[in-house]
């Protein structure tokens, strides 16, 4: 039977991601090898039409396809997430590939269907679902992180992606086996009420062990950060630039409605292990984070740390930390996106330009770029007046209210330690003499909005936060 | 009053109006880019000068309030205002600016259009903490104000700046990153209270008021909290090696405004936050505090003693004399208090001079070392008059401004801690000696190294900045009731609330005994002592 059309509706903003992605692979072929950054651009115009589809979808939320998928102001927050990612990291990619001379039609492809998935990921409110927007997301980004096919490292990078995600999602595939049989549904509304009608047996805890497994592999949460580093580096920049927002955001989204929602009833049962796994992830992401030369090694560690304080949101286990974990999933998309993008630009060819050394006297030479990246690392660092502050804040604030307050000190003094090695690229790029010339790699128009949008967004959040922190309340209110 | 309505979000945003501008003009522009930002530190400067005239003196309340709704979802407002604290502070940064502007004049050559942006940045920085009044806003403006510096310091500053720079920046965020959780738990126990506020004045009303009851342990934790951040700034003896390091790597504005305004935010952080929030814990800790603070004198004034570097020298004789501020304030007294407040004053003008003369005499020669210099004022008997001066100024001279801060703070340690007030004044002595024997060494004595011969004296511009700071210097020596006039209202409503608040701790544990033991022959002279150094009586009779 065809479904009804308010269910489309609700799916509209995966349907026009997916759409566009099948276009680009049909008329991919057609398009002579010169031109492919044609491709690109219906990418972006996809991202933009499903970024305008939220506003349908705005207008038709509620359940759809008897219960699997929810479309409420939570899911529309994550979506716009994503999609922006998406769109930006699209904008951005377009001079790294003519550069490494992959300018490719299925490039574009993957990133949307990697976005549907990461969608599916936001709305799913069934635990198939929610498995089957993860494979989408993770077998579409394993493709992108060996983009470069004929560079070792990206090689390595996608097959340990590969590798270590195939094991990951195996086990949220057991852990929603074993909650199937301890609540006999896959559902999140059912499982929360068998929680509460019958407590959390033996089976359900093992169960939510294996979901949090699988799905803290996606969020970077310690101990399953290992393949981090080596992924981010070896994936092409603007494919770390995504990895390091998109899935994080979509990982985030599930694992708070299979944690707040599902699981809302059992948080005395995985209060600790949370709470253990964001000091080890803040720990363990700052202190590595401290010996990087590799600005790139540098800031996969810090995406690693920043999990860590979105980790931090989350054992509150509260409205407010859920609308602590979206505002603060927003807030690092904008200032992760555009550092990452400006690591791609300032690599140059065969990304050789990746140490810190490499951004000696930055600060002279390119004033704007360097400017621009001060300010991602500052808003990183947790500096007032920036986005990163406001998350940490509030995240910060989150905790406290529900007085979880040595996890709060713990990563107040994490984010002083943070610091030390963000300003070590600060002075590298202001305080250091420039060692070698280079030409200036000139910037085309599409980074340039693309740096002028995150960074502005960066300043926003940071200065004007309550029209955004209203949204994440509204969509935490939503979870439930 | 209307006028004045919008006074204090003038003063706060005018340098980064100043800023922007000059980020318009042609970065080789050098003379215009100074000129442009000299006119705007002295619009500002003046600008500021019209708090003294819409002050009310009799008032210990907030004047001046601006309060707008900022982040609502967060209970967070735009709350500006100053009280008799903070004002003069103000003007004291919008005073040292312009003398900022004017001293790195010839001696800043590379990037100087970003130098003096990062000026103007600070100054609006440093402007904004005095006058927050919002818990948020100010930690806002704290930690902005930060990054300014850090450039300062490690663009334009000389010898390990990077080092030094890194230093200062952690240092001060590991500080206050604890304030910020403290902060976040005083907005909890507000929400929890049914009034979730990050609003100083109301959070200290609902704690004054008991709507919010602190249980001892907590109060003591987030005293501790907030007096970390205040001590790293200060700094208080244990947490002061950063400064060292940063002073001596420092431009000479970078030091000048360093000295002059960032430390003194340490000291007003407390006066601000410390006290009237917690007093119990304040008054419980005072003993350690002010131990600290002693030792602080004695230590860095003997440490100074033996600096080969002047800028050192220099730096050094913050730590001592911030240590008096630290004492002042914690023995809660008016007069010790006043004093405190005073002396944060005078610290940053005579400091910032002694830094400017440090300044001149490196653009000079391009050292700072005592061995390199000697018998400076035969080549240059202007700068070096105004450098002993300066020096009289810091080391207390009557008459000069440091003699009345230093008084005070003793005189009212002295009625309740008569032996505090005896070991702080041995700091008096020492400071005494160290600086003249530096003056000597740079000064007196026969030139020893060739090269210094024949350096030019001050030139004009030297001499405006000089005379600027030693009017200012004798002004506030002869007429501190003008300045201490201002400062009453605030000061007696703060300890009468720290007092009534804390009234069974200080009754119970030192002041009583010890106050009997020193009042009966120590209140009449201190009494007669006052009239003689303030020309006021009446008003500072003791609580």
């Amino acid at each position: 039977m065809f479904p009804p059309l308010q269910d489309l509706y609700r799916i509209a903003p995966e349907i026009v991601l997916c759409a566009a992605g099948m276009l680009i692979m049909v008329i991919d072929p057609f398009v002579a090898a010169g031109h492919k950054r044609s491709m690109g651009w219906l990418g972006f115009a996809g991202t933009l039409i499903a970024l305008a589809s939220l506003r349908w979808a705005a207008m038709n939320t509620g359940p759809a396809y008897s219960g699997l998928l929810r479309m409420d102001m939570f899911s529309l927050f994550v979506h716009g997430i994503v999609i922006s990612v998406a769109a930006l990291a699209i904008l951005g990619s377009f001079d790294y590939l003519d550069r490494e001379g992959i300018q490719r039609g299925e490039y574009y492809a993957l990133i949307l269907f990697a976005t549907a998935g990461m969608g599916i990921l936001a709305s799913a409110n069934e635990l198939i679902t929610a498995f089957i927007g993860l494979e989408m997301s993770s077998i579409s980004t394993y493709i992108l992180a060996g983009f470069r096919r004929n560079v070792l490292k990206s090689n390595e990078s996608s097959l340990k992606y590969f590798l270590l995600g195939s094991f990951a999602t195996a086990f949220f595939l057991y852990g929603i086996a074993l909650t199937y049989g301890a609540t006999r549904s896959t559902r999140f509304d059912v499982i929360n009420q068998a929680i509460a009608n019958h407590g959390t047996g033996t089976l359900l805890i093992l169960g939510l062990g294996l979901i949090f497994v699988g799905l803290g592999f996606k969020v970077v949460a310690a101990p399953f950060q290992i393949y981090t580093p080596d992924v981010y580096e070896g994936a092409p920049t603007p494919v770390t630039a995504i990895l390091a927002c998109g899935p994080k955001a979509a990982a985030f989204a599930v694992m708070l409605r299979i944690f707040y929602s599902a699981f809302g009833n059992a948080s005395h049962v995985w209060f600790w292990a949370i709470w253990v796994s964001a000091v080890l992830t803040m720990c363990i992401g700052n202190f590595a984070a401290l010996v990087q030369t590799n600005v790139k090694r540098l800031l996969a560690y810090s995406s690693i740390a920043h999990a860590g304080y979105i980790l931090v949101a989350f054992v509150a286990a509260s409205q407010m930390g859920a609308a602590a974990v979206l505002f603060y999933l927003a807030a690092y998309a904008a200032m992760t996106l555009g550092a990452f993008l400006i690591v791609a630009h300032v690599g140059g060819t065969g990304e050789q330009r990746l140490n810190i050394s490499d951004y000696a006297g930055l600060g002279t030479r390119h004033p704007w770029i360097a400017a621009c990246f001060a300010l991602f690392l500052f808003s990183l660092l947790g500096l007032p007046a920036t986005a990163g502050f406001l998350g940490k804040f509030y995240a910060f604030q989150a905790a406290l209210d529900q007085r979880i307050v040595w996890l709060v000190v713990i990563a107040a003094i994490n984010s002083v330690i943070g610091a030390y090695y963000y300003l070590k690229v600060v002075v590298a790029m202001y305080f250091n003499e420039p060692n070698k010339e280079w030409a200036p790699t000139p910037m085309h128009a599409p980074m340039f909005i693309v740096l002028l949008i995150t960074a502005s967004a960066t300043i926003y959040l940071g200065i004007l936060p309550n029209r955004l922190m209203e949204f994440a309340i509204a969509s935490a209110r939503s979870l439930r | 009053m209307v006028s004045h309505n919008y006074l204090l979000t003038v003063l706060t945003f005018f340098p980064l109006m100043g800023t922007f501008a000059l980020l318009l003009l042609s970065g080789d522009d050098h003379v215009w880019i100074r000129r442009f930002t000299l006119f705007a530190s002295v619009i500002e400067f003046i600008m500021s000068l019209f708090l003294l005239r819409g002050f009310d003196l009799a008032t210990p309340s907030y004047q001046f309030e601006e309060v707008y709704n900022w982040i609502p979802s967060l209970h967070i407002h735009y709350h500006m205002g100053v009280d008799g604290i903070s004002l003069f502070l103000v003007l004291l940064t919008t005073f040292l600016t312009p003398l900022a502007v004017l001293c790195s004049w010839n001696s800043i050559h590379e990037h100087v259009k970003e130098f003096f942006a990062m000026l103007l940045v600070l100054e609006m920085g440093m402007v904004g903490v005095f006058c927050a009044l919002d818990l948020f806003l100010f930690f806002v403006f704290w930690e902005v104000m930060l990054i300014p510096m850090y450039f300062l310091i490690g663009v334009w500053g000389h010898g390990r700046k990077i080092y030094a720079a890194l230093k200062f920046i952690l240092y001060t965020m590991l500080g206050s990153i604890l304030m910020l959780v403290a902060i976040l738990w005083l907005y909890r126990l507000t929400s929890a209270a049914g009034n979730p506020t990050f609003d100083l004045p109301a959070i200290q009303a609902m704690l004054s008021s008991g709507q919010i009851s602190l249980p001892w342990r907590s109060e003591l934790l987030l005293f501790l909290a907030f007096f970390l951040a205040f001590a790293i700034k200060v700094p208080l003896f244990p947490l002061h090696t950063w400064l060292p390091d940063a002073h001596t790597e420092a431009p000479t504005a970078g030091s000048v405004i360093l000295a002059g305004v960032l430390l003194k935010m340490g000291t007003y952080g407390m006066l601000r936050f410390c006290l009237p929030l917690f007093p119990t814990a304040a008054h419980r800790a005072a003993p350690v505090i002010a131990t600290l603070a002693i030792i602080g004198i004695i230590y860095a004034a003997l440490v100074a003693m033996v600096q080969t570097n002047l800028k050192r020298l220099v730096a050094y004789t913050s730590v001592s004399h911030l240590g008096f501020v630290v004492l002042g304030i914690f023995v809660f007294n008016s007069t010790a208090m006043e004093g405190a407040i005073y002396q944060m004053l005078n610290h940053g003008v005579s400091t910032g001079m002694l830094f400017l003369v440090c300044g001149m005499i490196y653009d000079r020669r391009h050292t700072y070392e005592f061995s390199e210099l000697g018998g400076l004022a035969k080549p240059m008997p202007v700068l070096c008059a105004f450098f002993l001066f300066a020096c009289l100024s810091s080391l207390a001279l009557p008459i000069l401004n440091g003699f009345i801060g230093e008084f005070m703070i003793l005189i009212g340690t002295f009625h309740h801690h008569p032996g505090w007030a005896a070991w702080a004044a041995t700091g008096a002595i020492l400071s005494a000696v160290y600086l003249l024997w530096a003056y000597q060494r740079v000064a007196l004595e026969k030139v020893t190294v060739a090269k210094n011969e024949n350096l030019p004296d001050a030139s004009p511009r030297e001499r405006l900045i000089l005379i600027a700071a030693s009017v200012v210097i004798l002004f506030m020596g002869v007429a501190s009731p003008l300045f201490t006039h201002r400062m009453d209202a605030t000061t007696n409503a703060l300890l009468q609330q720290v007092q009534t608040t804390a009234s069974y701790e200080s009754h119970t544990r030192h002041a009583a005994p010890k106050s009997a033991r020193a009042s009966a022959p120590g209140a009449p002279s201190h009494e007669l002592a006052m009239r003689a150094v303030t020309l006021t009586s009446e008003r500072r009779t003791q609580p």
